[in-house]
């Protein structure tokens, strides 16, 4: 197939508030993209697999911008704030560490001088039969490449698939879903919240898109809440290399411990589904056990006891495993 | 062509009389003629390396685009075109970006700096190129405007890094020659500090 190093005749529209960009969003529906800092849309155009009508440039916008503390001891994070931002800041550095250390893993230091928050929550799967431009189950079609006798699938889902096997590539999601966060949605025609876990869309409930997101609606900020402030964190991300490459498997997780023992967990983790992958089986095991080795050993296989591996992707059982032994070690 | 006249002019006055041509080809045209009324000036100004350029940029360009073929500014380089090699590297308000993936449209109002505007007016080099000179630090040379644009934002923000700094100030740079720990000396040499 082609690839172009120019794009397509495309408009490109640069509103300053909000009002107008929501205006926009609705009148040109899924004509229409969004456009935070272009990371995940320039190659689309470039390859000739999409072919939007129009950009909708929001990074002019100013109140989708910054990070600022909310009276219940929480932050919340302007849509538009670069993923650089989002790993230096104070804010984030003394609270939720979980967040900064994940967004410190995405691709290279200029993606993320240039990407956003909200687009790297909003960005596509990474499968690349998808990437291509080829006509499958999520570009519309009837067949999936990847869980093919032939398909190439070492990157793809152990968990949740529905016709459709392709995977979160966000590493800024997991930490989001970890620490309870809600997303704040506007479009023209009114305001709603929703919780970061059920942003994140997965091909049985729709295969077209990856989150709940509809086509006139923009993603406002997230916010984080006070409850996993004082929490313990560990993070770990596992690519192929350290800089541009996507996690086969990462791994954010939160405890709370008293007298020695977890009393609260959350353990989420990226690159096994087409949502961040929350194991809950593993958050219930470990609930009244001492954070050491013996409860990781015992509890680890608990993290893939739903797994269905595809012909390529058998390496990420024992992965997902050794982290969960390796974030209960501590 | 006068066998005087070198590659590089010759190259760079093909690429001016193709912005020429353009002007008025279908393809230019046609995505002009497609727009609707009220978005996106398209002759705008441009801040590059302190010089006010006015250029005539469509909606989609992309800002290496314009640097190399409509202003003939050759020194930022397109590798993958697809944010994933750091040879087109710029400085936007002295913050590294991929040129090859922002459109040109967004840097409005900001102040671009590219390798070219790295020399003093007397022609003197920045010390960070005389560092990689000094170091012999590129191969072939390709991805080298990328890593020392990298290497300037670094050292303004942080004068004298470790080499680990360094390792990961540059990291959003690949070189297909290998030359990592000549570029890595570079820097340190250009920060005053023994390598
Ligand atoms: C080479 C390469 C390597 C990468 N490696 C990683 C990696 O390791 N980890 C990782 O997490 N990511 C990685 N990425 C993805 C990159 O981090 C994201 O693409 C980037 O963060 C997206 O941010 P953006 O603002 O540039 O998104 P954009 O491209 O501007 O937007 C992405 C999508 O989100 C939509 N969108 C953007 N903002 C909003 C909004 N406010 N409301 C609603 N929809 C919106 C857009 O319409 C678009 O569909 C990589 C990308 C590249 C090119
Ligand atoms: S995994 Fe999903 S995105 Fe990839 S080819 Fe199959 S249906 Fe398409
Ligand atoms: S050419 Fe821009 S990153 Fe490779
Ligand atoms: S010196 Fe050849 S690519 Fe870096």
């Amino acid at each position: 197939m082609t690839s172009y190093d120019v794009m397509p005749a495309t408009e490109l529209y640069q509103p300053v508030n909000i009002e107008d960009a929501t205006a926009l969003a609705a009148r040109l529906g899924r004509k229409g993209w969004l456009l935070g800092g272009g990371q995940d849309t320039y190659g689309w155009l470039k390859d000739r697999a999409k072919r939007p009508d129009a950009f909708i440039d929001l990074t002019g916008i100013d109140v989708l911008k910054g990070i600022r503390s909310l009276p219940d001891g929480g932050v919340e994070i302007g849509s538009m704030t670069t993923i650089t931002e989002v790993a230096q800041n104070p804010l984030i550095n003394e609270k939720f560490t979980l967040l900064s250390a994940a967004a410190k893993t995405v691709a290279s230091p200029q993606i993320r001088n240039m990407g956003t928050l909200g687009g790297n929550l909003c960005q596509d799967t990474r499968c690349w039969y998808y990437r291509r431009g080829l006509n499958c189950y999520r570009a519309g079609g009837n067949i999936c490449y990847a869980d093919s006798p032939e398909g190439m699938n070492r990157e793809h889902a152990l968990f949740g698939a529905s016709r459709c096997v392709a995977v979160t590539p966000s590493d800024t999601a997991p930490a989001l879903v970890a620490l309870e966060a809600t997303m704040l949605i506007t479009s023209a025609s009114g305001s709603r919240q929703v919780a970061a876990e059920d942003f994140f869309v997965g091909p049985a409930t729709d295969i077209l898109n990856m989150t709940a997101l509809q086509a006139d609606e923009i993603l406002v900020s997230v916010r984080i809440p006070r409850k996993w402030a004082d929490a313990t964190f560990y993070h770990e991300k596992v690519a192929d290399r350290n800089v541009w490459d996507f996690a086969l498997v990462s791994l954010c997780a939160a405890f709370k411990e008293d007298a020695g023992q977890i009393t609260d967990a959350r353990l989420v983790a990226g690159g096994v589904d087409c949502v961040p992958h929350r194991l809950r089986e593993v958050e219930q095991a470990i609930i009244g056990q001492p954070r050491n080795e013996t409860t990781g050993e015992a509890v680890k296989v608990r993290a893939t006891s739903a797994a269905t591996t595809l012909n390529y992707n058998q390496f990420k059982v024992p992965l997902m495993q050794n982290l969960v032994l390796r974030a209960l070690r501590g | 062509m006068s066998t005087r006249l070198s590659r590089r002019r010759f190259i760079k006055s093909v690429i001016a009389s193709g912005v020429a041509a353009s002007a008025t080809s279908g393809w230019y045209s046609a995505a002009q003629a497609n727009r609707p009324a009220g978005t996106t000036e398209r002759l705008i100004s441009l801040n590059i390396n302190g010089r006010t350029r006015r250029v005539d940029v469509l909606p989609q360009e992309t800002l290496a685009s314009t640097l190399r073929y409509k202003l003939g500014m050759t020194g930022t380089k397109i590798g993958c075109n697809r944010g994933e090699c750091g040879a087109c590297t710029v400085l936007i308000d002295d913050v590294t970006h991929y040129s090859c993936s922002m459109l040109t449209h967004s840097v409005r109002g900001r102040s671009v700096t590219t390798v070219e505007g790295l020399q003093a007016a007397d022609g003197t080099l920045h010390p960070i190129q005389q560092a990689f000179i000094d170091e012999l630090a590129p191969q072939c040379g390709y991805c080298t405007p990328g890593q020392i644009m990298a290497a300037v934002a670094l050292l303004k923000d942080n004068p004298k890094p470790t080499r680990d700094e360094v390792r990961v100030g540059l990291s959003g740079n690949l070189c297909r020659c290998g030359a990592y720990d000549h570029y890595l000396s570079a820097v340190l040499r250009a920060s005053g500090q023994s390598t």
